[in-house]
């Protein structure tokens, strides 16, 4: 499985979209891989998108499932609603995740995900990044026994706090995740009977760190006018591979030609709508049940979403890149998950200052907030996040509510009927600044 | 309430009573008027070292909504639609002023809700420290222990700050002393619920915990030392009734009235409820390093939730281990409406249970539900399957 290895100058139809792409086909190639994984019964790891521990688990060959990805992919396959009803039938309330109910439908059912068939776990890493992944491989401990590992990332204690590496407070942390990495590698010993080599550890933080020099490079090259890639559409495919390709060559590669597509995007002003009249930055994920009319919502008004937060965390914390030392490896991993882990959360309980930052950064014209119900991480402090903006900063900002994967929470005429005011308001907005710009 | 109470009992339970449902707080208001320049630190559900705060000769006060006696009116504008109601409220407090008199306040990982707390608190009420405990959510890690114990180091400090004096080890020794008679009591307290559950009802014995939650710690040892020398002399009768464990508790609260109408059909002999105070079983040793002492109780000495992963702690063998310590035949498996911990582990405990064949109700509830009928009707109709099976 290999990227296309060419670098010599290509066709322009050959190099725009090939992002997209070559997403869509490594992605595919990965749940065939997982198909043959789950008939031949290999050992299997389930990690979630924030803080896979990838960098560990493909030291030992694990296969990677994650299981947001395959509720998602539920979801934009417009099934989710079945799997749902499973878990709902199976006893659990309206009121859970529904990630993690579309996911337990999936293993009622066998594990017979739209895209394959999904193996067993060995074993399951849970960060704290998200307190439902705690409760949710819980489930799988039920189900199949299998050994559960909860790797704790503690964050940011509150608003403007701070630790720096080398300062006592960050090394009492990291301290703590460094022994939590060294029992995981003891737990992939003893579920796949095979030796830990450090050097394939530091072979995948290499691939990482390229990986994620490009990755950053690739978000910000969307600060362009006209932005080259949608972060709500585009930065999914990209995000997903980021995720499932992560600590791999594969992943590595795509990511440069990634960014070699981008690039070349920006130097030729291509982008991703006729006139990109408004540039919006995302909060929430997208509702992928209706992924497409969710989209076109707002590019009916020529608004491109340049950045997302969404990108941030769910990206596995690489959009600031990341330089592992692998020269001392696991402490080095250990910080960065720190740093990066830490980071992620705060763009989640705490991030009114770095929301600001972006909107500057990425000429953002206005922040859309997409509250979810199945996400109570990522929308409970929307809300007020977005009071505070609009006081403090005088964001203009929109909030919506709908969910990822539930259909049932979506109302096209709401969310039609307050995205058109928004953009209304913003486009008389920017008419004013314009106006006032002019003298 | 159906005992009839002799002396000073019926005189602490009404006080108590009053106490847990106040949301303006009256114990906290006197306190600090008693002690000028007094501080007071808030905390979330479910448990928090109130040793440290007691130590630094400050007043814990643990914020858990207010039920029904308080509309989320502010509070709505600031947070989703799919949130709990005791979040809600709590951060009704805080909008509305009530808790005003809160120095600085702590909220812990026990789910992403809480967890966004502190900044919703940090972005709104400026001037008081907002901050997240982070409780070690790996508590098997080998390190947990000694991380937890900087953790709380930290607190200290932040505390000390606070208080603008240091807070010594013998302080800390001493508070661990006070905290452990409290608990010494709680656990007696629960035995009269176990063993002679017509002489102390859940209601009853909720509200004298609860008061401990916005008082001194020594205060209220001595109401539950008053309370406790009273109950053996009460006259409850013994009655033949379905003795049920309530699980479910254990941060947001069920109304009192909930309690009550599930009393009416059975004996509640156990629960979770304001299970933080009850969380470590055991005396927290008063030598050594009590910081360390306090941080090896929380992982070593501790009883189980919803918002803890332990691998030593199956959750579904300890609420077996709950039911027959003590004696019940049935369980109530109450979750709060939008509480993706209780929701999830009620569906872990019902297949455990109806493999094991063991009668169980599926309830959900809001702190600030007003009607009851429905439940009721489930409650007897549960307890008459029970009884006539």
């Amino acid at each position: 499985m290999s990227v296309k290895q060419a670098h010599a100058p290509q066709l322009e139809g050959e190099l725009v979209g090939r992002g997209r792409r070559d997403g869509n086909r490594l992605f595919k190639e990965w749940y065939a891989e997982l198909d043959a994984a789950a008939a031949a019964g290999d050992p299997t790891a389930y990690v979630f998108v924030m803080g896979s521990a990838a960098e560990v688990l493909k030291a030992f060959d694990l296969n990677l499932v994650f299981p947001e990805i395959n509720s998602l992919q539920m979801a934009v396959r417009k099934v989710s609603l079945d799997y749902l009803n499973k878990a709902e039938d199976y006893g659990y309330s309206t009121d859970v995740c529904g990630y993690v109910k579309a996911d337990v439908g999936m293993h009622l059912d066998a594990r017979k995900h739209p895209n394959g068939r999904i193996p067993k776990p060995s074993i399951v890493v849970a960060t704290n990044m998200c307190n439902t992944y705690v409760k949710w491989v819980e489930i799988w401990q039920r189900m199949y026994g299998c050994k559960v590992f909860v790797l704790d990332i503690p964050g940011q204690r509150g608003i403007g706090w701070s630790t720096e590496p080398g300062s006592e407070q960050f090394e009492n942390d990291r301290r703590y995740v460094q022994s939590q990495l060294e029992e995981l590698i003891e737990a992939c010993v003893a579920v796949t009977g095979r030796p830990f080599k450090i050097e394939r550890l530091q072979e995948n933080l290499a691939h990482v760190n390229r990986m994620a020099a490009d990755w950053k490079a690739v978000l910000r090259l969307n600060q362009n006018i006209p932005a080259p890639f949608n972060a709500m559409a585009d930065g999914l495919t990209y995000m997903g591979v980021l995720s499932a390709y992560r600590g791999t060559e594969t992943g590595a590669r795509y990511m440069a030609e990634l960014r070699e597509e981008m690039e070349h995007k920006v130097r030729l002003g291509i982008g991703t709508i006729a006139e990109e009249r408004f540039r919006l930055h995302g909060v929430g994920p997208a509702c992928y049940p209706y992924f497409r009319r969710f989209l076109e919502l707002f590019q009916d008004w020529g608004a491109v979403f340049v950045s997302t937060e969404y990108l941030a965390y769910a990206g596995g914390g690489l959009d600031l890149g990341i330089q592992f030392d692998v020269e001392r490896p696991l402490e080095s991993l250990a910080e960065q998950l720190l740093i990066t882990g830490r980071r992620s959360m705060s763009n989640m309980f705490f991030s009114q200052d770095q929301l600001a930052d972006t909107v500057r950064d990425w000429k953002a014209d206005g922040i859309v907030y997409h509250s979810v119900k199945s996400c109570r991480t990522v929308s409970t402090g929307m809300a007020d996040s977005r009071e505070y903006l609009t006081r403090i900063k005088d964001v203009p900002s929109l909030f919506v509510e709908s969910d990822l994967v539930d259909p049932r929470i979506w109302s096209e005429a709401q969310f039609k009927n307050r995205i058109d005011a928004y953009f209304e308001a913003l486009g008389a907005r920017k008419s004013a600044a314009l106006v006032a710009a002019k003298g | 309430m159906a005992v009839a109470v002799r002396s000073e009992l019926g005189a602490i339970l009404e006080r108590c009573a009053g106490l847990a449902e106040d949301v303006t707080y009256p114990s906290v208001r006197r306190w600090r008027e008693d002690h000028p320049g007094g501080h007071a630190v808030g905390h979330f559900q479910v448990y928090f070292p109130e040793e440290l705060i007691h130590a630094a000769g400050m007043l814990p006060v643990t914020l858990m909504g207010a039920g029904s006696r308080l509309e989320a009116k502010q509070a709505d504008s600031h947070i989703g639609s799919f949130i709990c109601s005791i979040c809600r409220t709590s951060l009704e407090l805080g909008f509305s002023g009530r808790v005003g008199f809160l120095d600085a306040f702590y909220t812990t990982p026990i789910c992403d809700v809480a967890r966004n707390l502190a900044g919703i608190w940090g972005r709104n009420f400026k001037g008081m420290t907002a901050e997240i405990l982070y409780l070690p959510q790996n508590a098997n890690a080998k390190q947990a222990v000694p991380y937890l114990r900087n953790e709380y180091a930290r607190v200290l400090a932040e505390l000390e700050r606070i208080a603008g004096r240091p807070i010594e080890e013998a302080d800390l020794r001493r508070s661990i002393g006070v905290y452990n008679e409290n608990r010494r009591l709680l656990r007696e307290l629960y035995r009269f619920k176990r063993e002679t559950p017509w002489l102390l009802s859940t209601t009853e014995a909720y509200v004298l915990a609860k008061a401990g939650t916005v008082m001194p710690r020594e205060d209220h040892n001595e109401i539950l030392r008053t309370a406790l020398a009273e109950i053996p002399n009460r006259d409850g009768r013994r009655q033949d009734r379905v003795r049920v464990v309530f699980e479910g508790g254990f941060c947001e609260q069920p109304p009192l009235d909930m309690l009550q109408l599930i009393e009416e059909a059975c004996y509640i002999v156990d629960d979770d409820l304001l299970i933080g105070m009850r969380w470590i079983v055991d005396d927290v040793p008063e030598t050594g390093d009590p910081l360390f002492a306090l941080a090896e109780s929380y992982l070593e000495r501790s009883t189980y939730s919803s918002v803890q992963h332990d691998d030593r702690k199956p959750k579904e063998e300890m609420l077996l281990r709950r039911l027959a310590e003590s004696g019940a035949q049935a369980v109530i498996l109450a979750a709060a409406k939008m509480c993706e911990p209780g929701l999830d582990e009620q569906v872990a405990y019902s297949k455990t249970l109806e493999e094991k064949k063991i009668p169980f109700l599926l309830l959900d509830f809001e702190e600030k539900m007003t009607a009851f009928e429905r439940m009721r009707m489930e409650v007897e109709t549960f307890v008459e399957s029970i009884l006539f099976d």
